[in-house]
């Protein structure tokens, strides 16, 4: 979490760290476009979206420094992703058993 | 005049995080529309998706994820001083930004020439689900590339203030927030790119 010094967050990310982060950016890339070429069909739309959704994890986390934010924006982050999946799930619930 | 300048850090940054999730849930609402439709036309979609360039995608994937890495360095780079480093870093992700739109412009200029565009005489001729998958990709990436035009626009903007010094380690949220839309634009991009080009 940041340290706070008149209201500005003075956590740096070293370059390391980015690169590291990067680097795992680039691999599930590859390992996604490998599986949509040797695993076909619907089952692996999940694949892809894990895959995805483990890189946009990352890119937030780090990238977009908010695993050393404070409590206000995580669960401003949380809630929001909360109210979209139940947005996304209920849509589908509509649709499915229509 | 020498009037005493007030500046809140913490705030700009959780104006910039609420209008983030805006956006969120902006292409949330294109996603929500792509998963209804797949429900709908499974084999459509899938058929379609493998009319799409794979290779394009890929490369700007990765010229997004790295770019995303320059904008994230800059931060670091003025945070620790270090402004010319991080106007060069700026500069990368400003160029890649611009190869991106390049390659978007070729890949729809191969799928114009095919015949695949809203509303073509090849795509009324096709089964419905086909043309539902192109024109959301076309909205959805349209308005993808919308956001990688401004987020360059304003990486550039951020680079020439930080070249002119009023961008520096004691007050770099300007620098910071246009990180963070850049970042969002990868973000967004990493589930466009399955959704629409891996489905095979």
């Amino acid at each position: 979490m940041g340290k706070d010094t008149h209201g500005n967050t003075t956590h740096i990310i070293g370059y390391g760290t980015l690169t590291a982060v990067w680097g795992v950016l680039l691999l599930l890339t590859a390992l996604t476009v490998w599986a949509a070429r040797h695993a076909t069909g619907f089952g692996h739309v999940w694949g892809s979206l894990a895959i995805a959704s483990v890189k946009g994890g990352l890119v937030i986390a780090f990238f977009m420094h908010m695993r050393y934010e404070g409590r206000l924006l995580r669960w401003l982050l949380f809630v929001a992703l909360v109210t979209l999946a139940l947005f996304i799930g209920l849509t589908f619930f509509d649709v499915l058993y229509r | 005049m020498s009037r005493p300048q007030h500046r809140d850090h913490a705030g700009a940054k959780l104006g910039m995080w609420l209008f983030l999730l805006t956006e969120l849930f902006l292409f949330g609402g294109m996603f929500l529309l792509y998963g209804a439709y797949l429900v709908r036309y499974p084999r459509e979609f899938a058929a379609a998706g493998r009319e799409m360039q794979l290779w394009f995608g890929t490369v700007n994937t990765v010229i997004l994820i790295t770019s995303s890495l320059m904008a994230a360095m800059a931060v670091t780079a003025i945070q620790r001083g270090g402004r010319r480093l991080a106007v060069w870093l700026l500069g990368g992700a400003v160029i890649c930004g611009a190869v991106f739109l390049i390659n978007k412009y070729l890949e729809w200029s191969h799928e114009f020439s095919r015949g695949i565009y809203p509303g073509s005489s090849r795509l009324a001729a096709a089964p419905p689900g086909e043309s539902v998958f192109y024109s959301l990709y076309y909205v959805t990436a349209g308005l993808h590339g919308l956001h990688v035009l401004i987020g360059s626009v304003l990486l550039a903007v951020v680079a020439v203030w930080a070249w002119r010094g009023t961008i520096h380690a004691g007050d770099f949220a300007w620098l910071e927030n246009s990180a963070l839309y850049w970042h969002l634009v990868d973000l967004v991009w990493i589930f466009i790119f399955p959704l629409y080009y891996l489905i095979l």
